[in-house]
């Protein structure tokens, strides 16, 4: 199971601005550099992130290879109601990683 | 007749040959045209203007495999207002992109955080794209002093 770690806030006041901060466990192999033996390592990177709340899309990133190991993205949303935020990290060789988390709006 | 001089040119020629093949001598103009190919590709030949973006990036980067890069747009984020994507662009890389994040109204701010590759010294660019279709970007000068891994030459 791949490894993510979403921290945010679990309650906030109606309206109000949350930073989310996420993070996958990935080595985000670029595709440009070579084993010991001379072989050119293929890449394996996460491509996609997306986050969607209570279903509707808020956030969305393209990553490229020049995302560091263990991609760390942080964005923000508005606190509109209380809810499921939902998570998914896609990437190459079929990588896909979920985690949801809850809001209380107050 | 070979003279002492011309050998010694000729020998040194020879040794920094090797060397140099597996760069292409126009490296920097060719990494130059990626970027603006890039970006071109964003924005599809409109207009940049400066202003608006704030790129926050350390000047002088100690370990280029992690890079802390900020980007924060000035805007109200409304419906009628707002920022719809923010992308992260760098000079050196073997390929420009870093990131491309797609925003909304219900971001409610107009930031994104992450931590970049840089392989080389040189300019990172931050590119937003607003909803009334204006693109707006800010550049940063960078000193790496530990390349992201790039073994065999490719910078």
């Amino acid at each position: 199971m791949a490894r993510v770690v979403v921290s945010m806030q679990p309650t906030a006041k109606r309206g109000d601005v949350i930073e989310i901060r996420t993070l996958a466990a990935h080595p985000m192999e670029t595709g440009f550099r070579h084993s010991q033996t001379g072989e050119l390592l293929p890449r394996d990177i996460i491509t996609r992130l997306t986050c969607t709340y209570n279903g509707v899309e808020v956030f969305r990133a393209d990553l490229a290879q020049a995302v560091a190991a263990n991609p760390l993205v942080i964005f923000t949303t508005v606190a509109t109601e209380s809810g499921t935020l939902e998570f998914r990290w896609t990437g190459d060789n079929d990588y896909i990683a979920t985690h949801t988390a809850q809001l209380t709006v107050v | 007749m070979t003279t002492r001089r011309s050998f010694l040119i000729l020998a040194a020629g020879a040794a920094a040959a090797p060397a140099l093949a597996q760069v292409p001598a126009n490296i920097q103009a060719l990494r130059r045209a990626a970027l603006q190919e890039a970006v071109r590709k964003v924005t599809g030949g409109a207009a940049i203007r400066s202003g608006k973006v704030k790129l926050d990036i350390p000047p002088l980067i100690d370990n280029g495999n992690s890079v802390p890069v900020t980007v924060t747009v000035e805007s109200p984020m409304t419906p009628g207002d707002h920022v719809q994507a923010i992308h992260i662009f760098t000079e050196k890389n073997p390929q420009p992109n870093v990131l491309a994040a797609r925003l909304g109204p219900r971001s409610g701010r107009a930031t994104v955080s992450t931590r970049a590759r840089i392989a080389d010294t040189g300019i990172v660019m931050a590119l937003a794209q607003l909803s009334d279709g204006s693109f707006w970007s800010d550049e940063a000068n960078v000193v790496v002093t530990l390349s992201a891994c790039l073994e065999d030459g490719l910078i």
